[in-house]
This record gives structure tokens, C-alpha cells and sequence, in this order.
């Protein structure tokens, strides 16, 4: 075949790529017509299979040797051993009573004193004030002692954290073979479904502050370790070269010239590790973390949506003051800035000593009296915010019940249900048949052998039809994502006025712990599939919008141009060349919003998702159902793996040229 | 005698001459770039394949091949050459900051290839500095901890090296600015920074890689005098990389061009212009103002018997743009004569056949 036929054949054959989807879809609906019912693999709720009584015992004996086996007396339960008193040791300051004390170390005004010079220190005076003020406000809101404990697990996280990963970023930056090393391990730390560690990580650490801060390490690592790496790569050449030529040692020139050089960026890297320890801490509440996450979670499991609200409004809090702090850090971080005027100066030196000094004086104000020791419990504003969102919740369902019941049981009943139904009551061979043929048609053959390795696995757990509910509201939020993606997308990438008044609700967005968007659909929608979704759409929305807007910019405009002059209408101009051309993004699009739901499903699990999110949870919180819990983690990993699989392989494809 | 033969004369004597005071000292200097590099330099047939060739048989690149050349000590030697002919590799081999693939490198007598880290970094502390296309300024230091980079990391204490610092700022000019950022400066400026940063350590040779490449025009030229002033008033080697032949003609004492990672010609300005070596050199030189660049040995002929001998007298090294005048006023020719003997003599023909040259825009 000449290579001209070869291109015929693969132009006549692309737009046949949706009609085969479309064929097999069809197949699958008729057989479901016949088969409906068949080789479902049910399970009980409480029943268990093999695997999972496996599992069980597997916990049982790791608990019976945890103090015998050389494995765990020298290796886990140091390690266990030295995060525990770390992170003791940081909450004795800011949160536990310290020794014989009933008080931590710091009272409050000496943590709100010592935060607002640290704060003056590695930023400025704006944020410092900022920070202060935040925090007066969480203990106004009668969360004083469990916002220090989220504060003091995050910040012995990170700090843990940051031990390993400069030095490895720092590597990575320096070597590429060790860049290559890490790259793939950190893609797949950043994949995997936080939850899903969790299981697996009390089995080794046991539950508690050990191991809360030890998956929230691996969770939010992986940031600081990448900008790291590519501050140190975006050094000029010339500058290195320059240091060398002057005689430099290696560690003369990365102590002098990279480190400072690449200051800014591995701040923003400090600054995004932050923002996902904060996530992760309030996440692992369900693994008994004491704080806020442990706050929302029980209000949750109670629908006491006042006071859900209330603590996720102190985790906003929270992460503003550590997102403004690090990002004003950064800022003030850039490699040069114009020097300072002569009176600011003038002013440094008094304020650094004053404002030592009134740090000083708070610390020790905060050791010597009580009302400067334990927040003054009679200026509460708490139990009003509380009722206040109670009294919100009760209006917004009285006069739009209606409203919120209708678009909930419509968007069921002809959207989710019928997904579901098709997923679950099929036979589970004949799921894996279509999804196998879909993955060679849309991805490649090695897509396929992974779809069909992760069904054979995800037959095994013995958690199949939960598996397939979980799919189906995965499949559901992520078409519902990636159709918020692509208009918000392409309006934003077509204008820029849009983009500036849109990117910062989305950066606010995504640096919200997932938690805090459970509530107010909480209190919407009550805890059912819908508001599961909805939370999840709300949560991977921001990622996919963005990325179909870079996409939709890099367009070249010389084309759009080109479009336009031949006369093609606004709509013509998206569909027939911005959107097409744009099609790697939507692709990586649809396979980050994927990630990003699959990652709510536990967090769905607590609303009322079902399946294996709840079966996550459950396994969390009844000890015979810790098996079951650990293989539902699995089924999501599972799930994550094969979906991503598919999705990049489709990327790839989209790649190649036509 | 014919012109070429005084090329060669003036070659040899001049080698001869260099010899012994020759600072660096390059033979047979390759580098390869690419997987297994060094089989090039060592196969008789890969040796001799192009460019393109060599890519397609080996995937390596020999972005210098074959280099020999001395530099004479308080000399300005040029390395010229279009885009990619491999100076910036060249000039990088010499001060190891890459490592050559084949050849031998001498630095003041000393194999400079068998000098370990330490001593090279001692050399580089001391010996040498470079300055760089796009400056590599730190952008996190002031202007006067950027020059004393050198020698901060060389161990001198504070007091010193800021004294140091500034003598050298105030030598390039920049007295005023060394509590600035480099992101406040000009470009201009910013080199000179780059300038007194290699200036600091009070190196024996200084390496320039197109410093003045990324400049406008008029700061280009202001540059180059500053240049010039500090060679004489410093004296220092210098190693001089550019693309631009009248920055070469205007600084160098000699130059080297280079196509292709190969030398394709070694030799004063005027040798370059007055005999190019072939139609590549002919070419590069073809837009220069001759007569600004060759002297009078170069367009003097032998005497015929109808011409009278008795008219003004002129050295060989008049440059014919300052001999123009006196030859065209003169009714005789003009005799070239050098320590009492006659070497040759220039008319008015000869004077406007580079006049006219240089007219007709060639
Ligand atoms: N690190 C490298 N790896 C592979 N090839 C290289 C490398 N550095 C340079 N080369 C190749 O060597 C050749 C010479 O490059 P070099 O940078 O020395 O040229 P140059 O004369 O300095 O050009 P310019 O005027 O553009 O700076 C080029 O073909 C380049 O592609
Ligand atoms: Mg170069």
C-alpha cells in the first residue's frame, strides 16, 4: 500500500471511530435486553468473601505481631515512633496540653502572636495581619483547639515532608536519569486515590496521628518535589556556566546560584504542598486525625449541616491564611526585586525588633493567664453561625424543596438509574466484553490488556456490582465535567475578560479541602447519589475547565484567523477548528476530571453515594468489614487505573498527527 | 617577490615568534557530540565524513574537528564563524568547562587535559575567566556581589573582596550602580557587570563567547572601545568569540575563522582580507572597506623600468585609506620601502582599484 492509500484508509476510517462506539453501545443495550439479571455477582451487605476474611485475618495477625515481627520492630513502628512524637510534640505546642500543663505550650494569643511575626518575617505586615485575624476568627467560632490540632498535624506533616522532598527535588533537578526514576512514582502518587492509602497505611502505622501524617506526607510530597526539580532545571544555562567558569565547587554552585536562583518556584512548590497537606489532614479524620476533618465528618454522618458548615468555614479559613502567607512568600522570594525605599528601610530593623518583642510579650501573657491561655469561651460566634445555617438550611428547604426534589429525582430517574441499571444488571462478562472493545477502539491494544487485566482483579474482589454503581456515577460526573469543561472552557479561551473574572473562583476552588463542597449540597439535597455527584462535578470541574481554556488558546491564532476570513461563523469556527484542534487537551481534560472524581468517591461515600465508597468508610469504622473496606480501596485503584489507561491512551492518539 | 610569498614569509616569522611565549596552546582538539564520540576522532573514515554524514552514519555531531592554534600572551585572538560552526563549543573546550573528545591542550606550558577538578578549579579561580552571550548574571545579588562571585567562592574574606569589587566596577565604568539588581541595568550595562565579574580575579586570560552579540548597535560600539582601553590598559590575553567580522577586524590581532567545527583560516585581518584562503573566507570578507583593512604590501607591485624611483617613501603597514591621499597627490608612484629596501611601489591605479571596490559597494 502506498503511503497516499494508507492516509486515505486512516481519514475514511477516523470518523468511523464514534460509529463503532456507537455499534457497540447498541449491542450491549440489546443484550441487556435479553440478559438482564444474569451473572450479576451480587454480595450482601454484610456478607463476606474469601478475600475479604482473608483480609481480616491478614489485620489480625499484623495486630497480634505488630511488637514481635523484626519487620515492624524495626522498621514501621520507628518510623511510627519518631512521626508520633514529632507530631506530638508540634500539637503540645500549639493544641494538646503540654506535660503537667492543662495548656499547650502556646495559648492562643501566643500562637496568634508568634503566627502574625512569622508571618511578618517570611512575608509581610498585610498578611501577617491577615493571618491574625483569621485565626481570632477560628477561635471565635469555638474551634480554637481543633484548628490548632489541623494546624499542627499539617504543619508536621509538611515539615516531614519537605525533609525528603527538597533534597529529592533538588536531585531530581540536578540528574535526569534519577528525574526519570521519579517522575512515573510521583504521577502515581498523585493518582492514586488519597482514600485509598489509607486502609493500607493503619495496617502498617495503626489508626491515629502517626498514620493521618504519614499518608498526608505521600499525598502532598509530590508537589514540592516536581517544582523543585523544575526550578533548578529553568536555571539559565549561562548562569551555571558562569559559576563554573568562576571556579565554583558543585555544592558552591547549587548553595549560590541554583537554590537561590530556583527560591521562587520551589516557594510556590512549599506553597501548594501546603494546600494539599490541609486537604489530606481533614480527609484522614477517617482514620481518627483529630481536628476539623474529624468536626465535619461527624456533623456529616449526623446531617447537622450547622455545624458541617461551621467547620468547614474554619478549613476555609485556615487555607486562605496558609495559601496568602506562602503565596506572599513566594512572591517575596523572586530572584531580585527593586531594592527597598530609604524610609522602609529605616523602618525594618524597629519593626523586626518591636515586632519580636510583642511576640514575646504574647507568648508569655499566653503562659501566665488563663483568658490569654484558653480562647474566652463567652465571645463565641460559633453556636450563631450554627443556628444561622440551620435556620438558612430549614428557609432554603421549605420554600425550594420543591425545586431541589424535582431537579434531584428527575436527574435520577433519567440519568443515573438508568446508567446504573445498565452497569450493574448486565452480566459482568458482558460489561467487561464492552468495555474491553471500547478500550482498542478509542485506545490501543495495550489499553484493552489493562481493561481486561483490572475487570479480571476487580471480578476478584468480589465487590463487582459495587464496582459498577461506582462507575456509573463516575462515568455520569465525569460527562457532566467535561460538559462544564468545554463551554466554560471555550468561552473562557475566547475571551480573555471572561477568563480574568472566572480563573479565580476556580484557583479559590481548588484550594478548598474537598470536604467543605459536601455541605451546602448536603443541605440541598440531602445525603443521596445526586449531591455524591454534584460534589464530585463541583470538586474536578476547575482542573478540566483549565485545561480545555489552554487548550483552546493554543490554538494558533493565525488559524482562527484564517478561519474566520473565510467566512465561518463563530460556532463553525469552534466546532470545525478550535475545538478539533484542541482535541489533546480535551482528552488529558476528560482524564483529569476522571481522576478527580474517582478521588471524591469516598468522600461520596459519606453522602450517601454508596457502593464502594461506603463500603470504604464502613471498613474504617467496623472492624469485621476492614477486609471489605480494603478491598473496595482496591476496586477504585482499580477502576482509577483502567479508566486512565484508556483516557491517555486515547490522548495518544489524539497526538499523533493526522 | 609576490604578495603570497610575503604572506607566507610573514606567517612563518610570525609563528616562529609565538612560539615561545605561547599561552595556550591547542593540537588536533576534537569534540564530538553524541552516542560513543570518541570512536570519531579515532577512525581514519569517520574523520573524514561531513556533517551531515557523520549524523546519519553515527548520530554524533563533531562540532570542533581537528583545531590546532597557539595564543600568544597580552594577544587578542578572534574565533569567528556563521551560526553552528562551533565556536561557543571551541571556546568552552579551552577552559574544560566541556570536556574535549581528542587532542591536547596546553595553558601556560601545563597539559591542561590532565589537570584534575581541583586544579582546574584553581585554574579557573585564578588563571582565567569568562564572559558570557547572555551575561549569566545572578539575578538574586547586587552588582557588587555579583563581581565578587569569583572571589567569594574562591575564599576571600568579605572587607577584601568588596574593596576588590569595586575597584573593578569603577573600571568598567559602572561606579554608582553596585547596589543595584542586574534587572535594573541595561543591557549594556549588564555586561559590563559580566565584564568586571571576569575582570575581578585578576585573571591571565580572558574568554569572551559573543559578548556583545545580544547588544544593539551603538552600545555594541561602545563596548568594543571599552574593550580595546582595557586590553591596553590592562594587557591581558584574551580569547574573543564572535560572528560579526568587523567586531573581529576592529578587536583582533588575530583571527581564526572556522565552517563547520574545521579551521579554515588563521591570520591577521589584513591577511584575511588581502589572501583569503578560499571562496568561504572570500565571501565573509567581500562587504569589508578594503581599503580600511589592507595595508600597502598588499597592493604594492614590483617596479617596472619605465618607473621613476624617485617618490615618496611609505612603510609596508600603511593602511591604504591613510596613504590614499598622498599617493594620488604625489605625480610619482609611491615607494614601499621597509628598513631601506625597496619592497615594492604603489600608483594611482593600484590605490583606486580598492578605492573604486569600495565604492561600487562590493
Ligand atoms: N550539548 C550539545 N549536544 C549536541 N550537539 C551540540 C551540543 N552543543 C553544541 N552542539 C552542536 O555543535 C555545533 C556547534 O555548536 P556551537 O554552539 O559551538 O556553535 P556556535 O558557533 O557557537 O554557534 P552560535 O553562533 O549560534 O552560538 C552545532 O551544530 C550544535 O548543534
Ligand atoms: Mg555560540
Amino acid at each position: 500500500m502506498s503511503t497516499a492509500q494508507l492516509r486515505d484508509t486512516i481519514t475514511t476510517r477516523r470518523p468511523s471511530k464514534g460509529a463503532l462506539v456507537a455499534g457497540i453501545l447498541a449491542v450491549w443495550l440489546v443484550a441487556w435486553l435479553v440478559l438482564r439479571g444474569t451473572h450479576t455477582l451480587p454480595l450482601g451487605a454484610a456478607q463476606l468473601t474469601g478475600l475479604h476474611e482473608w483480609l481480616n485475618d491478614v489485620n489480625d495477625s499484623i495486630g497480634a505481631n505488630r511488637n514481635s515481627n523484626p519487620l515492624f520492630l524495626y522498621f514501621f513502628n520507628i518510623i511510627r515512633l519518631i512521626v508520633d512524637e514529632f507530631t506530638t510534640f508540634i500539637q503540645t505546642v500549639l493544641s494538646e496540653p503540654a506535660f503537667d500543663s492543662p495548656i499547650p505550650m502556646l495559648g492562643w494569643l501566643g500562637v496568634v502572636a508568634v503566627a502574625g511575626y512569622v508571618c511578618y518575617l517570611v512575608a509581610n505586615i498585610r498578611v501577617a495581619l491577615l493571618a491574625m485575624a483569621g485565626l481570632v476568627f477560628l477561635g471565635l467560632q469555638g474551634l480554637w483547639t481543633e484548628s490548632m490540632d489541623t494546624l499542627a498535624l499539617t504543619i508536621s506533616a509538611v515539615l516531614i515532608a519537605l525533609l525528603f522532598a527538597i533534597p529529592l527535588g533538588v536531585w531530581a533537578g540536578l540528574s535526569d536519569r534519577f528525574n526519570r526514576l521519579i517522575t512515573p512514582v510521583l504521577d502515581f502518587m498523585q493518582t492514586m486515590p488519597t482514600f485509598v492509602y489509607l486502609a493500607p497505611l493503619t495496617l502498617f502505622f495503626l489508626i491515629g496521628p502517626a498514620s493521618a501524617t504519614i499518608a498526608t506526607l505521600i499525598y502532598a510530597a509530590p508537589p514540592v518535589i516536581r517544582l523543585t526539580a523544575h526550578g533548578i532545571r529553568s536555571v539559565p544555562r549561562d548562569m551555571v556556566e558562569a559559576s563554573e567558569s568562576l571556579g565554583s565547587t558543585r555544592r558552591q554552585t547549587l548553595t549560590k546560584v541554583l537554590l537561590p536562583a530556583a527560591k521562587r518556584t520551589i516557594v510556590l512548590g512549599i506553597n501548594q504542598t501546603m494546600m494539599a497537606a490541609l486537604a489530606m489532614v481533614t480527609i484522614a479524620a477517617l482514620i481518627d486525625a483529630p481536628g476539623l476533618g474529624k468536626t465535619v465528618i461527624k456533623a456529616l454522618q449526623t446531617q447537622d449541616v450547622g455545624t458541617a458548615f461551621n467547620g468547614g468555614l474554619a478549613i476555609v479559613v485556615l487555607a486562605i491564611i496558609l495559601d496568602r502567607v506562602t503565596t506572599a512568600a513566594s512572591a517575596k522570594a523572586r530572584p531580585s526585586h527593586t531594592a527597598p525605599s530609604r524610609g522602609a528601610a529605616m523602618l525594618r530593623l524597629p519593626m523586626l525588633i518591636g515586632g519580636g518583642v510583642l511576640a514575646a510579650i504574647g507568648v508569655w501573657l499566653s503562659r501566665t493567664y488563663v483568658w490569654a491561655a484558653e480562647f474566652p469561651a463567652d465571645v463565641e460566634i460559633g453556636s450563631t453561625i450554627v443556628r444561622a445555617t440551620d435556620t438558612a438550611t430549614e428557609w432554603v428547604k421549605d420554600n425550594f424543596a420543591a425545586l431541589t426534589t424535582d431537579l434531584k429525582d428527575v436527574v435520577s430517574a433519567t440519568l443515573i438509574d438508568p446508567l446504573q441499571a445498565l452497569l450493574v444488571q448486565s452480566p459482568w462478562w458482558l460489561v467487561a466484553a464492552v468495555i474491553i472493545a471500547i478500550s482498542v477502539v478509542i485506545g490501543s491494544i495495550r489499553a484493552a490488556v489493562v481493561s481486561a487485566v483490572c475487570l479480571a482483579l476487580l471480578v476478584g474482589t468480589g465487590l463487582w456490582q459495587d464496582a459498577m454503581t461506582t462507575l456509573a456515577q463516575v462515568l455520569l460526573a465525569t460527562v457532566i465535567v467535561m460538559v462544564l469543561g468545554i463551554v466554560l472552557g471555550v468561552w473562557m479561551g475566547r475571551s480573555p475578560r471572561v477568563d480574568r473574572v472566572v480563573r479565580p473562583v476556580l484557583d479559590a476552588g481548588q484550594t478548598m479541602p474537598p470536604f467543605v463542597y459536601l455541605v451546602p449540597f448536603l443541605a440541598l439535597f440531602e445525603a443521596t447519589r445526586f449531591t455524591a455527584i454534584i460534589a464530585a462535578v463541583v470538586y474536578a470541574s476547575p482542573v478540566a475547565i483549565k485545561i480545555v481554556t489552554d487548550g483552546i488558546r493554543g490554538v494558533s491564532a493565525t488559524t482562527v484567523e484564517a478561519a474566520t476570513a473565510s467566512g465561518s461563523s463563530t460556532w463553525q469556527t469552534i466546532t470545525k477548528v478550535q475545538l478539533p484542534m484542541s482535541r489533546r487537551a480535551l482528552t488529558l481534560a476528560t482524564n483529569q476530571g476522571l481522576i478527580y472524581v474517582l478521588s471524591m468517591v469516598v468522600v461520596g461515600g459519606l453522602v450517601g453515594a454508596g457502593a464502594l465508597g461506603y463500603q470504604v468508610v464502613a471498613g474504617f469504622s467496623q472492624g469485621q468489614l476492614y477486609g471489605k473496606g480494603l478491598a473496595a480501596g482496591i476496586a477504585i485503584v482499580l477502576l482509577g487505573v483502567m479508566l486512565d489507561r484508556m483516557t491517555q491512551a486515547a490522548a495518544k492518539r489524539a497526538d499523533r498527527p493526522s | 617577490m609576490t604578495t603570497s610569498q610575503v604572506h607566507e614569509e610573514r606567517g612563518r616569522h610570525e609563528d616562529e615568534a609565538l612560539a615561545g611565549e605561547s599561552v595556550i596552546s591547542v593540537r588536533g582538539l576534537w569534540k564530538v557530540f553524541g552516542p560513543r564520540a570518541a570512536a570519531v576522532p579515532n577512525s581514519p573514515k569517520l574523520r573524514e565524513l561531513g556533517r551531515r554524514d557523520l549524523l546519519d552514519r553515527t548520530g554524533c555531531t563533531a562540532a570542533v574537528r581537528d583545531v590546532g592554534f597557539d595564543v600568544a600572551g597580552g594577544e587578542v585572538f578572534v574565533v569567528m564563524g556563521l551560526s553552528g560552526s562551533g565556536k561557543s563549543t571551541l571556546v568552552r573546550c579551552l577552559t574544560r568547562l566541556i570536556e574535549p573528545t581528542a587532542g591536547e591542550m596546553l595553558f601556560e606550558g601545563d597539559d591542561m587535559l590532565a589537570a584534575n577538578h581541583k586544579q582546574l578549579r584553581e585554574l579557573r579561580r585564578n588563571k582565567f575567566s569568562m564572559v558570557f552571550q547572555h551575561f549569566g548574571l545572578l539575578p538574586h545579588r547586587r552588582v557588587i556581589d555579583n563581581v565578587g562571585y569569583g572571589l567569594e567562592v574562591k575564599g576571600v574574606g568579605k572587607t577584601e573582596r568588596t574593596r576588590r569589587a569595586q575597584e573593578v566596577i569603577e573600571l568598567v565604568g559602572l561606579g554608582g550602580n553596585e547596589k543595584s539588581y542586574p534587572d535594573q541595568l541595561s543591557g549594556g550595562m549588564q555586561q559590563r557587570v559580566g565584564l568586571a565579574r571576569a575582570l575581578a580575579a585578576d585573571p591571565d586570560v580572558l574568554f569572551f563567547d559573543e559578548p556583545f552579540s545580544a547588544l544593539d548597535p551603538l552600545i555594541r560600539r561602545d563596548m568594543q572601545q571599552e574593550v580595546i582601553r582595557l586590553h591596553r590598559e590592562v594587557g591581558k590575553t584574551m580569547v574573543f568569540i564572535t560572528h560579526d567580522l568587523s567586531e573581529a577586524l576592529k578587536l583582533g590581532d588575530r583571527i581564526l575563522i572556522m565552517r563547520d567545527g574545521e579551521m579554515v583560516q588563521l591570520g591577521t585581518g589584513d591577511e584575511l582580507v588581502g589572501a583569503p584562503a578560499d571562496d568561504y573566507i572570500r565571501d565573509f570578507v567581500r562587504d569589508v572597506p578594503h581599503g580600511d583593512v589592507l595595508t600597502l604590501k598588499w597592493i604594492m607591485r614590483d617596479p617596472r623600468p619605465d618607473d621613476p624611483l624617485d617618490g615618496p617613501e611609505l612603510g609596508p603597514d600603511v593602511v591604504v585609506r591613510e596613504a590614499t591621499r598622498q599617493v594620488l597627490q604625489a605625480d610619482k608612484p609611491v615607494k614601499v620601502v621597509s628598513d631601506g629596501e625597496l619592497l615594492g611601489i604603489v600608483g594611482d591605479d593600484e590605490i583606486l582599484a580598492i578605492v573604486a571596490r569600495q565604492e561600487s559597494g562590493a
